[in-house]
């Protein structure tokens, strides 16, 4: 790996709460992962980044956890959340909380320069070309939006996957097209977010592939719970888990260890 | 404004469409035609980028001197023999044009396909003043003679199937032979045709939008795929231009570099297939044209928006591409949002121009997925302005109560890490141990929307933080 080894940066972990609660894999996943790229790894106590109430609305609240996360993570060198919509969030969104603010602004904004999201934190600042791992088997993978159109993430993880021993890659159609998750959106309109993720189901099955990846917890809770309501075969998981060889367990929504 | 206002019933609205077959149907030429036309020509461009910078660049300049354009409009209009006419209102508007209509004591007017005709629904006032109406882009005529409210705001009546707009044509063209051909496209299309054209000869006077005023020279500017816009205008012996006050440009030529992103972002197609420009009514040597040129311009809530959240929104150039991209408009269709604008643009548009009260749910109803700002040609920041409106919304505690407490217990949890670590472990604990047998649930009481549609995965037992600190210990 195309690493650097004088001092190992230090990378406090924003795990998010959808790892934190529903598959603490990935989150081990992506420690293994910014360890391999030469980085130390730390997991403050943590909570949300804010998205439901900023969402929602709220904009009151979601300062009051944007400070609070701003000031948790300020004794590291990065930020690296396993998930673009939180990623986005943090790097984005949380600047323009501040719009106006002379005290937080600066804060907001050297905060995001130094958040990433975990597979474009690994590709473009650790400079990660190739991940030791092996995986028997054909994947199809889905462009989360935040982290496609807000980060950019797109052929970073590509390019991860095709240095997996055995893994081979089937292009999904409308790869780039929302699964229809949408945090909130899913249950506030649960009819046409069924409708989507229909269609985003539909492609996974055309692409023949075994396993869907992609990088955010909350598409994969929506495609896999799809898949498995229509009695689908294809597992799924975060793409992290495939990238630190952590896929042998049981996928999303899977019986048993993952 | 249009009296048919459902947008607050957009979930039922939204119901009814997903179970609606034709337009289930015809929604797949939305997803399938628009999408992959447009990436074609923006491909096709190297400039593409930078000529939506440009784009985005000219409305804002506009914007921030709207006055004075607007004044150098009316100058250059007046000196071509033009009439402008103020409207504040939709209704305001409605008495203007009605007002021209009698002074020829027109029967018929032919119609351009306008979507601001739309929203101050000219149509039904004119009709009920005894003055005929006829839409002549056969979109437009299409939802006329179904009286619907356009679903898209350049393909009317994208939501038809062919076999319906058949049964439609047989409906209401009874004067011809019943055991006619109306198999094909073709066919259907020299009916429309053949019957608009009596009525274009007809028609005293004709009503046109505009796609750009230009203060420059005091122009219109229309375009068209039909040149019914064109048979609208130069034919009868008034023309009327109805637009409202952001469709000014400074120049021609930057209406010229809008138009090279207009038609791509729409269609795809490099030019729409006609462009029209007029200035003012016949002159003495022109060999047609309209007597009387008249131009409408209509606020209706504009200018509240400049200088404002919402101001960005003006820049709008009704291309279509955000619905065009949008999976919620892909599922849906235009109708369920309930007034004249759907879609993304819509979804931030309506709100200021009939209340977030009425059109709360539009806002709402997006994944904030942010394709359709990828794709707006005047690079409009819709996701982050219908978030705007949520914010209003949450001010004027106009959502839901469960929402509002839901919200307000999450984010009691979210500023105390602590507590909120306590709550997920007992949660996780608890949900992963009831689904420990099977990894996932069929349902799951509070969680219905989710469950009722897919499974949901039982959490591991232990959350990722408890898991990591009990690791650090040992």
């Amino acid at each position: 790996m195309g690493v650097s080894a004088t001092a190992q940066p230090r990378v406090g972990l924003f795990v998010t709460c959808l790892v934190d609660f529903i598959r603490p894999t990935v989150g081990f996943a992506a420690v293994k992962l910014i360890e391999q790229a030469g980085c130390s790894v730390e997991v403050p106590r943590q909570a949300c980044c804010g998205q439901p109430a900023f969402n929602s609305g709220d904009r009151a609240t979601t300062r009051e956890i944007a400070e609070q996360v701003i000031a948790t993570f300020a004794p590291y060198d990065y930020v690296v959340a396993p998930s673009g919509s939180c990623a986005g969030m943090l790097k984005v969104h949380y600047p323009e909380l501040f719009h106006g603010d002379p005290n937080w602004l600066p804060r907001a904004e050297a905060f995001a320069a130094k958040t990433h999201e975990l597979i474009s934190f690994l590709v473009d600042v650790r400079g990660v070309k190739r991940v030791d791992a092996a995986f028997a088997g054909s994947v199809t993978y889905h462009d989360s939006c935040s982290g496609l159109r807000e980060l950019g993430v797109h052929a970073q993880p590509r390019a991860l996957l095709a240095s997996v021993r055995g893994l081979e890659l089937a292009e999904l159609r409308d790869a780039d097209v929302c699964c229809g998750f949408g945090g909130t959106f899913c249950v506030k309109y649960p009819e046409i977010s069924a409708t989507i993720v229909g269609k985003k189901v539909a492609n996974v099955a055309a692409s023949g592939a075994g396993t869907l990846l992609a990088g955010d917890l909350g598409c994969l809770m929506n495609i896999a719970g799809k898949l498995q309501r229509e009695g689908s075969q294809v597992r799924v998981r975060h793409v992290a888990e495939v990238l630190a060889g952590m896929a042998d367990g049981a996928s999303i929504g899977e019986k048993g260890e993952p | 404004m249009s009296e048919i206002v459902t947008s607050p019933a957009f979930k039922e609205n939204a119901r009814a469409a997903l179970a609606d077959v034709d337009l289930q149907q015809a929604l797949k030429s939305v997803e399938v035609n628009f999408i992959a036309k447009r990436r074609a020509s923006a491909d096709k461009l190297p400039e593409f980028e930078a000529l939506r910078d440009a784009a985005r660049d000219i409305k804002d300049h506009t914007l921030a001197h709207l006055d004075l354009y607007l004044e150098a409009y009316e100058q250059r209009l007046t000196a071509a023999g033009g009439q402008i006419h103020y409207a504040v209102s939709a209704e305001e508007a409605r008495a203007i044009i009605l007002g021209i209509c009698r002074k020829v004591d027109a029967k018929t007017v032919t119609k351009g396909k306008s979507m601001v005709g739309e929203e101050i629904a000219i149509n039904a006032h004119l009709e009920s003043h005894g003055i005929t109406p006829v839409e002549t882009d056969l979109g437009e005529y299409l939802i006329q003679i179904r009286g619907e409210l356009p679903s898209h705001i350049i393909a009317p009546a994208v939501h038809l199937t062919k076999a319906q707009i058949e049964a439609d044509f047989r409906r209401v063209h009874t004067h011809l032979p019943a055991d006619r051909n109306l198999e094909e496209h073709t066919t259907l299309l020299a009916e429309a045709r053949a019957v608009l054209r009596e009525r274009f000869l007809a028609a005293d006077v004709g009503i046109t939008g505009a796609n750009f005023l230009v203060a420059e020279t005091g122009s219109s500017i229309i375009v068209t795929n039909e040149g019914n816009g064109d048979l609208s205008q130069t034919l009868p012996k008034i023309h009327i231009v109805l637009a409202t006050i952001e469709k000014l440009v400074p120049t021609l030529e930057d209406a010229s570099q809008i138009l090279r992103v207009l038609a791509r972002s729409a269609t795809g197609q490099e030019m729409s297939v006609y462009t029209t420009i007029s200035t003012g009514p016949r002159r003495p040597d022109d060999p047609d044209g309209p007597g009387e040129y008249h131009v409408v311009i209509l606020d209706n809530g504009r200018s509240s928006m400049l200088g404002g959240d919402f101001q960005d929104m003006l820049r709008c150039i009704r291309c279509g591409a955000c619905m065009n991209h949008c999976p919620v408009y892909h599922a849906v269709g235009g109708h369920a949002y309930g007034w004249v604008y759907p879609g993304p643009m819509g979804a931030v548009l309506t709100p200021s121009l009939i209340g977030v009260d009425k059109a709360g749910h539009l806002p709402n109803a997006s994944t904030f997925c942010g394709r359709c700002e990828a794709v707006c040609p005047v690079r409009i920041p819709l996701p982050r302005m219908m978030r705007r409106w949520r914010e209003r919304e949450f001010e004027r505690h106009l959502q839901p109560a469960t929402m509002r407490y839901g919200l307000a217990v999450w984010a009691f949890l979210a500023k105390r890490p602590r507590l909120y670590a306590l709550a997920t472990s007992a949660a996780a604990f608890g949900l992963g141990w009831l689904g420990r047998a099977k990894g996932r649930f069929r349902s799951l009481p509070l969680a219905g929307g989710w469950t009722r549609h897919r499974d949901f995965p039982a959490p591991e037992q232990r959350t990722f933080q408890a898991q990591w600190r009990g690791r650090k210990r040992r």
